[in-house]
């Protein structure tokens, strides 16, 4: 290992930012790292201390020397002197010790590698069980394969391991082999002719030592790193004091770390065997003694083992040892390392705010004035900086520390009464951390982050409260809503960082998906109801009105002309909506509610259901989920953002949306008991269905009963009859909401919800106003419950509608009891169905991404993995970004002849 | 390894609609990909030498073998794979 030499350097106590970055400091490039096995050797030269008693402290209660608790094992109390480095507790790094072992024990996470050796080599001379000839052959081959094909190497690995096992007398000494038993993972058999003996690990270890290198590198292992004997322990390290810190309680009682106590146990166990093997005491006793050690170091390295033993406190909790430590999702690797608890953060429930632009998140004061950001001193900013100090930590906007490059000390403005003379102290070159301040980049962030667009970028604006806020149009990238939700936000600190968000994190910048081409920013609910309402030909504005809207909107052009001007001067929506489309826009596509008896098929249509948008003007169609909803690719957002760029794009989100919720301010959008009552005619239609449909339901269950019903191919008959019933009670629910849906006023507002997309659908409607239909748990009806029934309320055998789950009451008249129950049975397999999903898609998820995360795009067009294997030899066989795609294909033929259309037109004028 | 389970490959799995077309890089074609890409040989994907196509190509360990593929997404993409003795 390479000493690291230190230089005497001044301690530095300006923050990075202010570093000058072209300072020299000694480096030593790390160009390999090596895993291999301590040997006893190592373990001796790095330990301090040798563990003989298990007593912690003395009666007075300083640490016993030779005790776990030994002050060789690093300095940890404040002013205390490390006896081995003689540094304080900041610098002293810790020191490990060793015990040793009376009896050497056996590794257990090691102890397959030893079964291989124990299994191809020889038990007297130590050599692999393989012909001298052969042999030569075989290392010859794996020694050119070794390096440049390693995948080839293990595999001839495995054929000698295969090989030399099956031997069962040595090719070198002739000694006769016996059969290795290994029960996992710490004891090993003997086959023998007189019976199966139990190795002991001094044995094994006998034999491990008689091996040489040459021949276990042909079976893997890495001798100069890794000796097999090494995996049998003589001597165990033990850790500083800094990895298994004591805790003092209250009551100045010290609480020592569940290492401690593992360590406590060996140290007795080891003491217990040294004695009785000095008292000469009958080998059976000292292996017995020897035994329990074996134990207690397997469960000090992992106490998750296969064995009858396990480390506990006071003979309940397991204690946490070494590979828990390590393991899981809340071990040092996932929880630690993969994933780390930050400074410069902060967390809390959102709220919606409307009228903040989609760049933005509202911050509560109370939270600025907690975030800095770091801030050199120049000429050019002293003034503003001085105020911000002068107005101390507790006055937003003001600052928490300076630190003064030229003293090289660090203020806490909390504690300095004199914040004026620190504010005129400020020179260039000083650093002040400042409160968070509007126009300042941050990064925001919801849970599960499954996304890319699960963090971006906002720009900062104050305000009161004690919530985020964030504009709703933000809202689909994130999946967020205000039902209590949560969520975090991130300062970067350092200008490279903040230059990196703005450029790159920006939401504007995530307008459109690398999912699929297409704009997952956009309107839902209300925002597609009010553009409806604002666009559909019916809709004429007074002045007054238009002002409303352009006014939210901050429109700043000319006003426009009204489109009608007697008997009083009207604008129409689409008038209001073009003023915000670029000038020269052109655009056509279906709009939502082209569908049904509004379907059209090109710019012809009467049903104003066909967006035309020529020379940035909105001439036909209405404006619904298709144009500015959001996650539906080739809209017209999605057009703008392709044409014009992302930052057009984001402009008309902060004006024309805006438009679109004052307008439902104005006009007003609710839901009423008699948006969804049908007419006492519709009521009797839907009654005289039920009774037609129940007949033929009948009709069948007779059929079946009488044995007439002829079975479907490859059906039973009982199948059968299932199909069939599902598929008459199917067409009932139908007809019956049609009834209902074609009696009530296809311009009422929850009719303009469903037809829109805002929210809703027509078949929710018809379980409102006309029936649920058949309720189903996994495709079937209904059976589950009572022995040939669901519930007592039925015959048993019972196969008519109601008894399996048919239910012919609506949300609005309201369900029977027997109804109910029905409808709940089949809502609880959604909840589960939703449930079981998320957690499986989450743990696929992780797979996936685990296994994709060093895959990269090189400049050439390549997708190369982290060692620069070749895994395409063109992204995506086409080379194409699919975010600058237009949903999935590299160019839109059809928008390309439309726009050079316009623009030949332009020319030629 | 070669395996020693050889059996005859049947010519006609070549004119099968999901077996694309393949061909063995002349050893100029090959060296050129391999400049053309910055990347030594074993950096490319691999087939096994015992992999149907491959046996039926004749080809020999180390051969580069060009795959033309339809693709969804580009129409025709080429993809090319190096014949080695092992499976990974």
């Amino acid at each position: 290992m390479a000493a690291v030499r230190r230089t005497e350097a001044r301690r530095e106590v300006l923050p990075a930012a202010a570093r000058p970055a072209y300072r020299t400091e000694e480096r030593y490039i790390v160009d390999a790292i090596h895993f291999g096995v301590l040997s006893p050797t190592e373990i001796r030269k790095i330990a301090k201390v040798t563990l003989v008693t298990y007593t912690l402290y003395d009666a007075d209660g300083s640490p016993v020397p030779g005790g776990p608790r030994d002050p060789h094992f690093g300095a940890l109390e404040p002013g205390e002197i490390c006896p081995v480095c003689g540094n304080t507790r900041n610098d002293c790094p810790g020191h490990f010790g060793k015990i040793d072992l009376a009896r050497p024990v056996i590794h257990p996470h090691y102890s397959e590698f030893i079964r291989d050796v124990l299994q191809t080599t020889c038990r007297a001379c130590g050599r692999l069980r393989i012909p001298p000839e052969r042999l030569r052959y075989l290392r010859s081959v794996h020694e050119r394969l070794k390096t440049r094909w390693p995948k080839l190497a293990r595999a001839l690995e495995a054929q000698v391991k295969e090989e030399a096992s099956k031997r069962m007398e040595c090719p070198h000494c002739g000694a006769r082999q016996f059969k290795i038993k290994f029960v996992k993972p710490l004891h090993f058999y003997e086959d023998r002719p007189e019976g199966e003996i139990l190795l002991t690990p001094t044995e094994i270890r006998g034999r491990l030592e008689n091996t040489i290198d040459e021949d276990l590198e042909l079976l893997g292992l890495d001798p100069k790193r890794a000796r097999p004997e090494w995996m049998v322990l003589t001597v165990l390290p033990v850790p500083p004091l800094s990895v298994r810190p004591s805790i003092t309680l209250e009551t100045a009682m010290r609480s020592e770390d569940d290492l401690t106590h593992a360590l406590i146990d060996i140290v007795k166990r080891n003491e217990k065997l040294k004695r009785e093997i000095q008292s000469n005491s009958p080998e059976s006793v000292i292996e017995s003694y020897w035994f329990l050690l074996q134990y207690s170091i397997a469960a000090y390295i992992d106490n998750e083992l296969n064995i009858p033993f396990v480390l506990t406190q006071r003979r309940k909790r397991p204690l946490k040892t070494l590979a828990m430590r390590l393991r899981g999702k809340e071990g040092r690797f996932r929880g630690n390392l993969s994933g780390k608890r930050v400074n410069f953060s902060a967390r809390t429930v959102i709220s919606p705010d409307p009228l903040i632009g989609i760049n933005e998140v509202g911050v509560p004061i109370e939270i600025a004035k907690i975030l800095t950001v770091p801030v050199v001193v120049t000429p050019y900013n002293i003034d503003e900086l001085r105020r911000y100090v002068m107005n101390g930590p507790d006055k937003w906007p003001g600052a928490t520390h300076v630190y003064k490059k030229r003293q090289n000390v660090k203020i806490d403005l909390k504690y300095q009464r004199d914040l004026k003379s620190v504010a005129e102290s400020l020179e260039p070159g000083d650093v002040v951390e400042r409160h968070l301040i509007n126009g300042d980049i941050v990064l925001f962030n919801r849970q599960p982050s499954l996304h890319r667009m699960s963090i971006m970028g906002h720009i900062v604006r104050v305000m009161p409260g004690k919530t985020f806020r964030l504009n709703l149009l933000v809202c689909p990238p994130y999946n967020a809503d205000f039902d209590g939700d949560e969520m975090n936000l991130h300062v970067p600190r350092l200008e490279e960082a903040r230059a990196e968000a703005r450029e790159l994190l920006l939401v504007e910048k995530h307008i459109l998906t690398p999912r699929y081409g297409g704009p997952i920013i956009g309107g839902r609910q209300d925002y597609i109801s009010g553009a409806y309402l604002l666009t559909v030909k019916t809709a004429y504005f007074t002045k007054e009105e238009v002002q409303r809207l352009l006014a939210i909107a901050g429109y700043e052009g000319d006003f426009p002309e009204p489109a009608i001007l007697k008997p009083k001067p009207l604008w129409t929506g689409k008038q209001l909506v073009s003023l915000f489309l670029p000038k020269d826009m052109v655009y056509k596509g279906k709009a939502k509610i082209n569908a049904g008896a509004l379907a059209c098929d090109g710019p012809e249509c009467f049903n104003d259901s066909y967006i035309v948008i020529r020379e940035g003007r909105l001439l036909e169609g209405v404006f619904d989920k298709n144009a500015i909803g959001a996650e539906q690719p080739m809209n017209v957002i999605h057009y703008i953002a392709r044409v014009y760029g992302h930052s057009k794009a984001r402009e008309i989100l902060d004006t024309m949306y805006k438009m679109f919720i004052r307008m439902l301010e104005i006009r007003g959008l609710t839901m009423a008991y008699s948006d969804i009552e049908v007419s006492d005619e519709a009521k009797k239609q839907i009654s005289e269905l039920v009774e037609q449909y129940r007949k033929e339901v009948e009709r069948l269950i007779q059929d079946y009963k009488e044995g007439r019903l002829e079975p479907m191919p490859g059906r039973t008959v009982e199948e059968t009859l299932e199909m069939r019933i599902i598929e008459v009670l199917n067409k009932l629910r139908d007809e019956a909401g049609k009834v209902a849906v074609s009696d009530l006023d296809p311009f009422n507002d929850v009719f303009i919800m469903a037809r829109t997309g805002a929210r809703g659908s027509d078949l929710n409607i018809a379980q409102m106003a006309a029936m649920l239909g058949q309720q189903t748990v996994r495709g079937k009806r209904i059976h589950r419950g009572l022995r040939n029934r669901p519930l007592p309320h039925f015959k048993p055998g019972d196969l008519g509608p109601e008894a399996r789950g048919f239910i012919k009451g609506n949300f609005r008249d309201g369900l029977d009891p027997t109804e109910v129950f029905m409808h709940a049975v089949a809502g609880r397999e959604g909840l589960v169905d939703t449930a079981v999903k998320t957690s499986q898609s989450g743990y696929m998820q992780r797979r996936l991404i685990n296994a994709l995360v060093d895959l990269y795009v090189d400049y050439d067009g390549t997708v190369k993995d982290a060692s620069g294997n070749i895994i395409q030899f063109k992204y995506g066989e086409d080379g194409i970004d699919p975010m600058l795609s237009y949903h999935g294909k590299a160019v839109d033929v059809d928008l390309l002849i439309e726009r050079a259309k316009v623009l030949f037109r332009e020319e030629s004028k | 390894m070669p395996s020693k389970r050889m059996g005859r490959v049947p010519k006609k799995i070549l004119q099968h609609e999901l077996v694309p077309e393949h061909r063995v890089l002349s050893l100029e074609e090959a060296a050129e990909l391999l400049r053309r890409l910055g990347v030594r040989p074993e950096r490319l994907p691999q087939i096994s030498i015992n992999d149907p196509i491959a046996r039926l190509l004749g080809a020999k360990p180390g051969d580069i073998i060009e795959i033309r593929r339809r693709s969804p997404t580009a129409g025709e993409s080429i993809y090319y794979r190096i014949v080695v003795t092992y499976e990974s």
